[in-house]
């Protein structure tokens, strides 16, 4: 029997949400119109004023809003309520220069606390589990935004930050953590160490929640085996709110975006063309009730598919596929879609260094890539056997997430090219122009 | 006996080899036995040195990716059969050798064999009782 946080709107018929997120959405933009100059200039610019906007229909008739967007408008220049409205703010990690903080009213930390209740509720939580939060608290939206979903399901919250390894295992076994909240490379870096402790029979986990980073399905498995847990992903951005604007339910298969919300659109980045459900493209949010910071068509830049089939668990909103690259750097390489980011998931996944270069080329009129990564000393065997088995499982993962074989080379370490302290990403030797 | 065995991983690219003897010469290593195995992209250098703590912080140091393994080195009598007979000794027991090869020493003025076995432990028992 699935469990929802808010059954009604979990499980609302198709017709009837997307009346409510028409009515939503009207209000939005009136509201965005009414108080924040930045949109009202960009939304006069295209010649649409707010009665133009009476339904998801006309979605498409606003403008987009960008990161740079955001950057120009930083830091109050998209705040829609008066700042004594206003409880807390959140800010990205990103880097330099690239900053964006967002600000909650009470009535936009609810709604964010009850998107991630529901995620809790997904995950099989409810007011008898204890629920071990290890997302950042602070500026980054994790740890907060679990924290508050925990508590309104009535679990018992564990509000332990990021980091401490030993005094997490020893809470998670001597207060029986239930369920986990962290992102997914230090679920497995826990995983691994109450293995190596010994600790790990003594666990009762049943769920963990995560996300905040790029994760494939292999790694899924082997956390859930490791630590004996059903893994549940989840998606959000700190512009939107944080944690919880998409989630996983039972299934498994693709995260519910919680529509009376946000709207999702999936466009073609190249020319902001509106895509079919089922195409791949970049991910467009809209929000529909937020008060102190609405984002208006926001351009995620992370690449997913939207899914509109029913799902089993009950839930009428829509799925997102886990976000497979950032549409600023796709490559198109034998008339497929490839991300540097999907390969940085494999590498990373893999426990490979971050130092790779993507080299592409075209011989004989065929697309070529290539791969070199960093040897690391911890990877390094004396044995051309146990390196030749890393390297053929590497090719193979690639394959599994590309589509495309890729060759792979090890090279020295610290051998990679940097420019200002970063590695070179990639080079294209193509001569397409 | 036991000796420290280093291993290095280096491209399989011209000079390659040289700008890694050099950084040892320009630090009074001496090197005492070299085995390269390679593939097409990188090779897998194996040294034995006379100081290899000391060589050990130096190849860390130059930021290359190695490691430190104990490999089994034996002095073989110089008659014939005699590494025929301790080899036999070791696949009766079950003993797979992954690698092996020769260097001499200055200490003994001898011939020593390196054997890279999956049991160090275990071979080394094997070779006391076959001397004993
Ligand atoms: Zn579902």
């Amino acid at each position: 029997m699935e469990n929802y946080y808010q059954p009604k709107i979990e499980t609302m018929p198709r017709e009837e949400l997307q009346k409510l997120q028409s009515e939503r959405l009207a209000a939005q933009i009136k509201h965005v119109y009414e108080n924040v100059p930045y949109y009202r200039a960009k939304m006069d610019e295209k010649g649409v004023t707010p009665d133009d906007i009476k339904g998801i229909e006309d979605l498409h008739k606003l403008p987009f809003l960008s990161k740079d967007d955001l950057r120009e408008a930083y830091p109050y220049g998209l705040l829609a309520a008066p700042l004594k409205d206003c409880v807390r703010i959140h800010s990205t990690s990103g880097t330099t220069g690239k900053r964006v903080v967002a600000f909650y009213t009470q009535h936009d930390i609810d709604l964010w606390e009850d998107c991630c209740a529901r995620a809790v509720v997904a995950a099989g939580g409810t007011s008898d589990d204890v629920c071990q939060v290890c997302y950042g608290y602070g500026l980054f939206t994790g740890g907060m935004g679990l924290h508050g979903g925990s508590h309104k399901v009535g679990c018992l919250t564990l509000p332990m930050s990021s980091g401490n390894t030993a005094r997490q295992l020893q809470f998670m076994e001597d207060l029986q953590s239930t369920i986990l909240c962290c992102t997914p490379s230090y679920a497995a870096y826990l995983a691994e160490s109450a293995i190596e402790t010994g600790v790990r029979d003594r666990l009762k986990l049943k769920a963990g929640i995560f996300g905040a980073e790029a994760w494939t399905e292999e790694m899924r498995h082997d956390i859930e085996e490791k630590l004996g847990l059903k893994a549940f992903d989840i998606y959000g951005l700190t512009e939107l709110s944080g944690p919880g604007v998409a989630f996983e339910c039972s299934e498994q298969g693709g995260m519910h975006i919680n529509e009376d919300h946000f709207i999702a659109e999936i466009i073609n980045p190249v020319t902001g063309e509106v895509l079919p459900y089922g195409e791949k493209g970049e991910l467009v949010f809209t929000s529909i009730t937020k008060e102190a910071f609405p984002m208006i068509r926001y351009r995620t830049r992370d690449i997913c598919v939207l899914n509109a089939e029913k799902c089993s668990c009950g839930r009428t909103h829509i799925r997102m596929s886990k976000p497979m690259g950032r549409s600023d750097d796709m490559l198109i390489i034998r008339g497929v879609n490839v991300f540097p980011s999907q390969i940085e998931t494999v590498l990373l996944n893999k426990g490979m260094s971050a130092n790779y270069q993507i080299i592409v080329d075209r011989v004989n009129n065929s697309d070529t890539l290539d791969i070199n990564v960093e040897m690391t000393p911890d990877l390094f065997s004396d044995s051309i056997a146990e390196i030749s088995k890393i390297e053929k499982d590497l090719v193979n993962s690639l394959k599994a997430m590309l589509g495309i074989m890729a060759k792979v080379h090890l090279v020295e370490p610290k051998s990679i090219t940097r420019s200002e302290g970063k590695a070179v990403r990639v080079i294209d030797n193509r001569k397409l122009y | 006996m036991f000796v420290k065995q280093i291993s290095v991983f280096l491209e399989n690219k011209a000079g390659k080899l040289a700008e890694f003897t050099k950084v040892l010469a320009d630090n009074n290593i001496d090197l005492q036995a070299l085995l390269i195995a390679e593939t097409q992209d990188y090779g897998i250098l194996r040294i034995i040195v006379d100081n290899p703590d000391e060589a050990t912080e130096i190849i860390k140091k130059s930021g290359f990716a190695y490691k430190v393994t104990e490999a089994l080195a034996i002095t073989v009598p110089d008659e014939p059969g005699s590494l025929t007979k301790i080899l036999a000794s070791l696949a009766d027991e079950g003993i797979s050798i992954k690698y092996s090869y020769a260097f001499y020493s200055r200490e003994h003025g001898k011939a020593n064999i390196v054997l890279r076995v999956d049991d160090n432990e275990k071979a080394s028992e094997i070779l006391e009782k076959l001397n004993s």
